[in-house]
């Protein structure tokens, strides 16, 4: 499909919008020298994925996304970043490793071989879907999906529980 | 919309996120470079569930436990990097070298 | 009885005419059908056991002997229903379709279980000895540190010879195969406090995992050729003489053959089993007697008629029946100087495996396993027995012993039969065994084995008598004499002594289940299998042979007698003692024998010449003793240069190469997380690059 023709779907400039944004925001959240701006525009990352969501008919998966990245997870961040003083402020010799391009090399071999063989795999092929619904998650959830679902829970308090045993002062000191 | 262009997507943010981890010393940036990784799986995971199109919804719904799992994750890992903190005053990965032989 | 009679009408008939049934129904068809529990039950009790073992009252120990139980009647159910009825049952479950790979064709993973008279013995040995060990277990293990954990291994050593046994299919062969490897490498190293013994455990593991890749080549090469994992199949390819099998079939046997003599400890790969001799002692018990290494004998067994066949892997029965004769010699001689009561045993244990190996590569199939068999009793109760010596003495060392059979007289009695089973005395189970192989070589001999199979049958005779001596060595120096030790030795607790008495009545009448020409139900069992080929099984008693083998046997118990009863320590040869800590003590107590001390040190500062003279008295005597000396020197010499020097050194290049490998390739270790997450993606990319290049 030539590129003319899929820039002509409104859709596909909506995504496009949402992607360079995505990408922008991302970059940012690996290069900036402000560890809070960097825990801050994952807000930004994760609130485009959740619009590509909604674009995909994954309404469900689009509101949880936002309501446990950009609610908890990222406050949660916000605190890591506080209790554990990371330098605040423009000192990019401390946060980064001096030597930047063997990552940079890797990461971007990882790019061109994994958009490679997806192109390769996939093509120009439609996305067909239309929405799904949030009942009908919840349905599939507890239904299909019941025996996973039950067991990401004990994941989920197994870390709760692991988590305050960790982070909790020792008593004995 | 073709299905390509969430995945490419998704390979353009795994990479950010690769260079992310391996690039940043202070561990709770490591934490963040990985919550961009999850991203991308998920977008990868959605767009696969919509160009399927199965009566399951088995992509959203692994998307949504990939998102409790990260939750987790995170709950986890930034508690290991307190009480990093607290026993030796860093949350620098580089200084955690205690795999060596 | 009149089954009874009607089998024995079938046995004198010909060489395995048994009438066997594939589908029993009724009860022994049932029995057939979920005799899947067998090696399922110990593994469930294994994970039971680390799960609550610690809060039951008896610490874990009672699931693993109740699925031990289970698995010793259930056995034993099996055995009489195969007597009645001989059976060959098999069920394969498909687990999953291993798919169109390269040159593998449509393969399936599948898991089964197969019930003929093969795999029942081994139930048999397994259940039972293995019932005996786990209750004397309890008695030897009461207050270690690890042992509800203890008892977790030791049940999964015993699952995972059983899933070895039951397998139908050569990838389950191998599953069991390794569960046996991981268990004892676990049992060994029990005591890991100790540095030696963890590189016991390591040692173990190592030589067994070389030799596995013999059986892992072998393995793969049938599958391939066949098309199928399955025993039968490839069994049934052999039968039909398969013409692309035959192109391959040398090496398949080699390969299978090279991973038997790592678990069966034959030369070179013998190695690991002294040393495995860290392990607590009813690990060595279970081990010598029922499980790892009686599986590559069985192994064998299984895949016989791949050997037996004419134009299959026939040749490598010469290189089996060498190595078992080289085995069944050299390692007996070793057992003449070693002072450790394990070690004899060990290196015994050694001799007798390669009775079986030379009897397998003989041809004679029944002989062989028969041996197995008698010496899973004999040699399971030789440890128990040392292991409550070492227990009431706490010391190995002979030297430390003598005299216990007044302290320990249950133990003194029931080693004192074991002894003379593994003597090959009549009419306790040795002799039989024994003799059935000395007939099987000398068949074989006559009977196109050729030279190869004469020389072994000397080697044989000649290790009858060694084994008759170091036997009687042992009783002598434990049970004899004055006490050498410190300390009070004391009778073990019931807990101990009665397996002792249990085992000790099988192995005086495990014997009498195959009196060749007279009642051979053992040669029923063995021959209810779907493939039963070529067994070069002697028919009746051969007289001479049985009267050679006993007159040998007792010549070598009249030598251990005269040079080990004597009382002629003289204090120049006293001060030679080699355990100097000891010395003042045996000044009062050690009125042993002067031979007994040359015997230590002899070889190494060599006043051979001097006893020799000194017995030259008396003419039988000197005869005796020159032999003994020979013995001496040549298992000195064996130990000292081929197996210390030859064997460890080769060995030690190895681990210096490895260990100046590792130098250069830990620089890579930086410990840096990022770099090793760096070098994951970085092969990620690479392997999927590769991937997309060459698809």
């Amino acid at each position: 499909m030539a590129f003319s023709d899929w820039i002509t779907d409104a859709r596909n400039i909506v995504f496009l919008v949402i992607a360079l944004t995505m990408v922008g925001g991302a970059l940012v959240v690996v290069t900036t020298r402000n560890v809070v701006h960097s825990a801050l525009t994952l807000v930004v990352v994760l609130g485009g994925s959740a619009a590509l969501f909604l674009m995909l008919g994954a309404e469900f998966v689009a509101w949880a996304v936002i309501l446990v990245y950009v609610g908890a997870v990222v406050v949660l961040f916000l605190f890591g970043i506080m209790i554990t003083r990371a330098p605040i402020g423009r000192d990019s010799v401390r946060l980064d490793h001096e030597r930047r391009w063997p990552p940079a090399l890797i990461a971007l071999s990882v790019f061109v071989v994994m958009a490679w063989s997806t192109t390769l795999a996939f093509g120009s092929e439609q996305i067909s879907g239309g929405v799904i619904r949030t009942d009908a998650i919840g349905d599939l959830l507890f239904s299909r999906y019941v025996i996973p679902f039950e067991a990401v829970s004990f994941v989920l308090l197994a870390a709760l529980i692991g988590g305050i045993v960790l982070a909790r002062k020792d008593p004995d000191r | 919309m073709i299905v390509n262009q969430f995945l490419v997507l998704g390979a353009l943010l795994f990479s950010i996120g690769v260079y992310g981890v391996l690039v940043r010393r202070n561990a709770v940036l490591v934490l963040l470079s990985i919550e961009l990784m999850l991203a991308a799986v998920n977008i990868n995971l959605v767009a696969f569930g919509a160009y399927v199109d199965d009566a399951v919804a088995a992509g959203q719904v692994f998307a949504l436990f990939v998102i409790t799992v990260a939750a987790a994750e995170v709950g986890i890992g930034l508690a290991i990097v307190v009480l990093i903190f607290r026993n030796r005053s860093s949350a620098n990965v580089d200084e955690l070298d205690l795999m060596k032989w | 009885m009149t089954t009874l009679l009607g089998l024995l009408a079938l046995a004198e008939g010909g060489e395995h005419a048994v009438e066997v049934v594939t589908d029993p129904g009724g009860f022994v068809g049932v029995l057939a059908d979920f005799a899947w529990l067998i090696p399922v039950v110990p593994l469930l009790a294994t994970f039971a056991i680390v799960l609550v073992g610690k809060r039951l009252p008896l610490k874990g120990w009672e699931l693993a002997e109740g699925a031990i139980g289970f698995v010793a009647i259930y056995a034993v159910a099996l055995l009489i229903a195969n007597w009645v009825t001989p059976m060959a049952v098999e069920h394969h479950i498909e687990i999953s379709r291993i798919g169109s790979l390269p040159g593998l064709g449509d393969l399936v993973l599948e898991w089964g279980w197969v019930v003929d008279g093969l795999s029942i013995m081994m139930f048999t040995v397994v259940g039972v000895v293995g019932f005996f060990v786990f209750t004397y277990a309890k008695g030897y293990m009461e207050g270690d540190v690890r042992f509800t954990f203890f008892f977790a291994s030791f049940s999964l050593f015993a699952g995972g010879m059983l899933v070895l046994v039951i397998a139908p299919n050569l990838i389950q062969l191998i599953v069991g195969w390794e569960l046996v490897g991981v268990a004892s490498y676990l049992l060994i190293g029990h005591w890991w406090e100790d540095h030696d013994n963890n590189a016991a455990a390591i040692k173990a593991f190592i030589t067994n995992k070389i030799a596995d890749v013999g059986l892992f080549v072998g393995v793969i090469i049938l599958g391939i050729t066949v098309g199928s994992f399955r025993i039968t199949d490839v069994l049934d390819a052999v039968a039909r003489h398969d013409s692309a099998l035959a192109a391959v079939a040398f090496w398949a046997g080699l390969g299978l053959f090279i991973g038997a003599m790592g678990k069966s400890a034959q030369m070179p790969f013998h190695v690991w089993l002294p040393d495995a001799m860290a392990g607590p002692t009813p690990v060595s018990s279970l081990m010598h007697a029922a499980t790892m290494v009686t599986a590559g004998v069985y192994l064998v067994g299984r895949m016989f008629p791949l050997y037996q066949t004419g134009g299959m892997a026939d040749d490598v029965k010469t290189i089996i029946i060498l190595a078992g004769g080289a085995t069944l010699l050299l390692t007996g001689l070793i057992a003449l100087v070693q002072d450790d009561i394990k070690k004899v045993l060990a290196y015994s244990t050694l001799s007798q495996l390669g009775y079986m190996t030379a009897a397998m590569g003989a041809g004679a199939y029944t002989a062989g396993l028969f041996h197995l068999f008698t010496h899973a009793f004999f040699k399971g109760l030789l440890f128990l027995a040392a292991g409550s010596v070492i227990h009431g003495v706490h010391s190995n060392n002979m030297s430390d012993m003598g005299g216990l059979r007044r302290f320990m007289p249950s133990t003194y009695k029931t080693f004192l039969i074991g002894s003379v089973a593994l003597a090959g005395i009549f009419p306790l189970s040795g002799f039989w065994s024994k003799d059935e192989i000395l007939a099987s070589l000398s068949n074989d001999a006559s009977h196109g084995g050729g030279a190869a199979a004469t020389l072994v049958l000397v080697l044989a005779i000649l290790g009858a008598f060694i084994t008759a001596f170091y036997m009687t060595r042992a009783v002598y120096l434990t049970f004899f004499g004055e006490y050498r030790g410190d300390g009070h030795p004391h009778e073990s607790p019931r807990v101990m002594t009665y397996p002792l008495w249990g085992l000790a009545a099988l192995a005086a009448v495990a014997g009498f289940v195959n009196i060749p020409g007279v009642y051979t139900p053992f040669t029923e069992w063995l021959a209810s299998r779907i493939h039963v080929m070529g067994d070069h099984h002697a028919g009746g008693l051969n007289w001479a042979l049985a009267l050679i083998g006993t007159a040998v046997a007792l010549a070598g118990i009249a030598a251990g007698t005269r040079l080990f009863r004597r009382d002629a320590a003289t204090q120049a040869e006293r001060d030679r003692f080699r355990i100097p800590v000891l010395y003042p003590l045996l000044e009062h107590k050690y009125y042993f024998d002067d031979l007994y001390l040359n015997g230590i040190v002899g070889p190494i500062k060599g006043p051979i010449a001097r006893f020799v003279v000194w017995t030259n008295q008396v003419v039988i005597d000197g005869v005796v003793n020159a032999f003994g000396a020979a013995a001496r020197f040549a298992s000195g010499y064996v130990y000292g240069w081929v197996d210390q020097r030859g064997i460890d050194l080769a060995i030690n290049v190895v681990a210096a190469g490895a260990g100046e490998a590792g130098g250069v390739v830990r620089k890579a270790q930086t410990g840096k997380v990022q770099q090793y997450a760096g070098a994951l993606f970085a092969g990620a990319v690479l392997l999927v690059v590769g991937f997309l290049i060459f698809s």
